[in-house]
């Protein structure tokens, strides 16, 4: 039976099991809009703004592995999609953006909202199409879906004209794609394996970093085994944080550029070091010269590029951490490294990094602390970029799996609460909170309209400092205290709530954070709070641009914060 | 090799660049299957940054498949046309030249011929600096084009490997349910 290309686009989405859809409308995806309420079983969630639907589906990515989908008109929505796009990129999300285009006969005639965005997201995705044909649609869609959710996760983007959209065809929605140069290693090559057991069985200082990669293959569980079999410390990248839990005895937190001091110290005397789904950024790195000098390094990853591409790789592995990890783990020998346990504690006790000042004033890591008391860390934490994101990841102990979401590689302000959006979609049962900075949560907040007319449930704090707070710290510790633009007068922000519909408290006062995060978990549905908090705090510890990573700074004068255990 | 496909060379070209790879040379044509199209790509850069590139290739979707014949016993071509001034006194010099080359000449004019040379870069070079005295008015060379010497294409190799290894596992379901 013929369909539109509109209906075969549903058609195939309802296929890949598509669920919801976060858009805008416009004109030349009229036809599709049209066609929407055909298809009941796709729930489309009406953004404020195309950043905010790219956003969003990325957030529902990160929240269920599925991939989330976007889509937008052609030139403007199309060119708004693509911070979001290029977010989604660097962190490995999987995406399918839809936009629609011009009628063919106007390609190429800079017509009226006529933007070429496969030309545009062609270094942010990893792969792109435009659709001349609707008896292609089908394939497109199913490739699309294939390519974003497999190998390494990421953006894929589908152009597709107006009348494409109502043009007939037949509907075959293919079994299986064939894509002769798109196949990625799934299982680790078995000598390379061997020769990592070995190289991890005959290691006296060895440290695990674990990255986002661990958490896109789900291997919670075969980690777990490795670092426990082996006796490893684990370190996580930023991004990597929810993949190993935070409260185990053999976690020492996270590195690199704000990471724990002692994790740092750790990374860079190890004799081996395993690297697991991660990419050696340099936000994690520090200077690569002197990263980590004496180790021999095994990396696993399923993106053979990132082999070898920023740190010399002693064993490379590729493949599917799950897949590399159960067979990595029957090879490893139980063993303990006490000598080096005993050291990595001690650079734990002599720089101890997760510090709350003591202070009659509110301070923002006491706000993030009071956050993770109130929900026992029973909760998914969404953030942007900047101090906010990482008192975050430092305040907060994540023992939940893939119970942090926050912008990594692209460092994207606005990101918060349309991502928060987005993974309470994905995750309607989690406890989602979203916190923000008033600069990032400012680029975005017009989607606090989308969570009402959603009745999404999105526990947002406002971690309020005045300041564009990471620039800030960076113009006082770099820039001879000029604070050139960072200084933010932000609106009042309760007033903004209410005016949307949504509860808001302001807390000034240390003593009624407890109670305004109380009040806002029993509420039912989205509710804000505007923490104003010490308008210079800094974040501790920080290794300065272009030092090493054990010459971080650490903050002045501190009262210990101790780890619960359990 | 890539997949014969409307913006290809784009793709490709746009991740060198992207990458900080600086192209020095790149040839396209089609193959003897026909949907697929070989590209020949001269980059500098040392074993590292070869690694990286190839790495990075092999990751666009429409590129089939990647080989560094850098090291490989191969033979390797560019084509020039070249258009030199030719009077009547110094025509019969420039055909001397240009036979000793074995190069072609494809036209003339009462004031110019065209000569057509085939052979590495070297070859190609010398002639054109034995032409330059007669006062040459245009160029037009092609990028370098090489197949590896013996045995077979790199697609062959690849069907025989695949052939030997059973397949191991299929992809992870996308549709399986996050367990989280």
């Amino acid at each position: 039976m013929k369909k539109t290309g509109a209906q075969i686009l549903c058609e195939s989405l309802i296929k890949e099991g598509v669920e919801v859809i976060f858009g805008f409308p416009g004109g030349v995806v009229l036809p599709l809009y049209d066609t929407l309420p055909q298809y009941p079983k796709i729930r489309h969630i009406l953004v404020r703004h195309e950043q905010g639907a790219a956003h969003a589906a990325d957030g529902y990515a990160r929240a269920t592995g599925k991939a989330g989908v976007c889509l937008a008109t052609s030139g403007p929505g199309a060119t708004n999609l693509v911070t979001g796009i290029a977010n989604a990129y660097l962190d490995s999300s999987p995406m399918v953006a839809i936009t629609g285009q011009v009628a063919r006969p106007f390609i190429g005639k800079d017509a009226f909202q006529e933007i070429d965005i496969t030309g545009i997201t062609l270094p942010i995705t990893k792969h792109n199409y435009l659709v001349l044909d609707a008896k292609e649609l089908a394939k497109v869609v199913k490739e699309s879906f294939y390519i974003a959710q497999n190998g390494r996760p990421g953006p894929v983007l589908i152009d597709i004209p107006r009348d494409v959209f109502q043009q007939e065809a037949d509907f075959v929605y293919p079994d299986k794609v064939h894509l002769p140069g798109f196949k990625p290693t799934l299982f680790g090559h078995s000598a390379q394996i061997k020769k990592a057991a070995e190289t991890i069985n005959a290691a006296e200082r060895p440290v695990i970093i674990a990255g986002r990669g661990v958490i896109v293959s789900k291997a919670f569980a075969e980690l777990k085994e490795l670092a426990e079999k082996a006796q490893i410390p684990v370190i996580t990248t930023l991004l990597g944080v929810g993949c190993f839990p935070e409260t185990h005895v053999l976690s020492f937190g996270w590195l690199g550029m704000h990471g724990m001091a002692y994790a740092n110290q750790a990374v860079y005397n190890s004799d081996v070091l395993v690297a697991i789904g991660m990419r050696f950024d340099d936000r994690a790195t520090g200077v690569v010269s002197s990263f980590a000098p004496q180790a021999r390094v095994v990396h696993i990853d399923i993106d053979p590029a990132e082999i070898g591409k920023n740190v010399r790789v002693d064993v490379p592995i590729v493949g599917d951490v799950k897949n590399v990890l159960e067979a990595l783990n029957q090879q490893i020998t139980p063993r303990e490294h006490l000598d080096w346990f005993n050291q990595v504690d001690k650079w734990r006790d002599e720089h101890p990094a997760l510090l709350i000042r003591e202070s009659e004033s509110l301070l923002p890591q006491y706000v993030v602390r009071q956050i993770y008391e109130v929900t026992q860390g029973d909760a998914i934490i969404v953030t942007g970029v900047g101090q906010n994101q990482m008192w975050a990841a430092q305040f907060f102990f994540y023992d939940k799996p893939n119970s942090l979401i926050s912008s990594g590689g692209l460092g994207t302000m606005g990101f918060e609460l349309p991502g928060a959006i987005g993974a309470k979609v994905g995750r309607p049962d989690e406890t989602v909170w979203c916190i923000a900075g008033d600069g990032g949560f400012q680029m975005t907040m017009q989607e606090l309209a989308t969570m009402v007319q959603e009745n999404l449930a999105v526990k947002i704090a406002i971690i309020n400092n005045g300041f564009l707070g990471m620039v800030r710290q960076w113009q006082q510790l770099f820039y001879g205290r000029r604070y050139v633009h960072t200084p933010l007068s932000g609106p009042d922000f309760i007033k903004i709530a209410e005016a949307y519909g949504i509860p808001a408290l302001r807390v000034t006062d240390k003593k009624l954070v407890v109670s305004a995060i109380e009040k806002a978990m029993a509420h039912d549905g989205p509710f804000l709070i505007d923490f104003v908090v010490e308008p210079e705090e800094n974040v501790f510890p920080i290794v300065p641009p272009g030092a090493a990573l054990v010459e971080a700074m650490e903050m002045p004068a501190p009262e210990r914060v101790t780890r619960p255990s359990k | 090799m890539a997949e014969d496909k409307p913006g290809v060379l784009n793709r490709v070209s746009s991740l060198l660049r992207r990458r900080n790879f600086n192209i020095e040379s790149i040839a396209v044509g089609q193959t003897e299957q026909p949907n697929l199209s070989r590209m020949t790509i001269i980059v500098e850069g040392d074993d590292a940054k070869v690694e990286q590139v190839r790495k990075q290739l092999d990751k666009v979707v429409d590129v089939v498949k990647i080989v560094d014949i850098t090291n490989d016993d191969k033979v390797a071509r560019e084509l020039a046309l070249i258009k030199v001034k030719a009077t009547a006194s110094t025509r019969s010099a420039i055909i001397q030249i240009v036979d000793v080359f074995r190069a072609n000449i494809v036209d003339v004019s009462p004031d110019s011929l065209m000569v057509e040379v085939t052979g590495d870069e070297e070859k190609i070079s010398s002639l054109l600096e034995l032409l330059r005295g007669f006062g040459i008015r245009d160029i037009a060379r092609t990028g370098r084009i090489a197949l590896t010497r013996g045995g077979a294409g790199p697609l062959q190799v690849e069907e025989t490997k695949a052939l030997k290894q059973p397949p191991k596992a299929l992809p992870p379901e996308a549709e399986s349910p996050p367990d989280w």
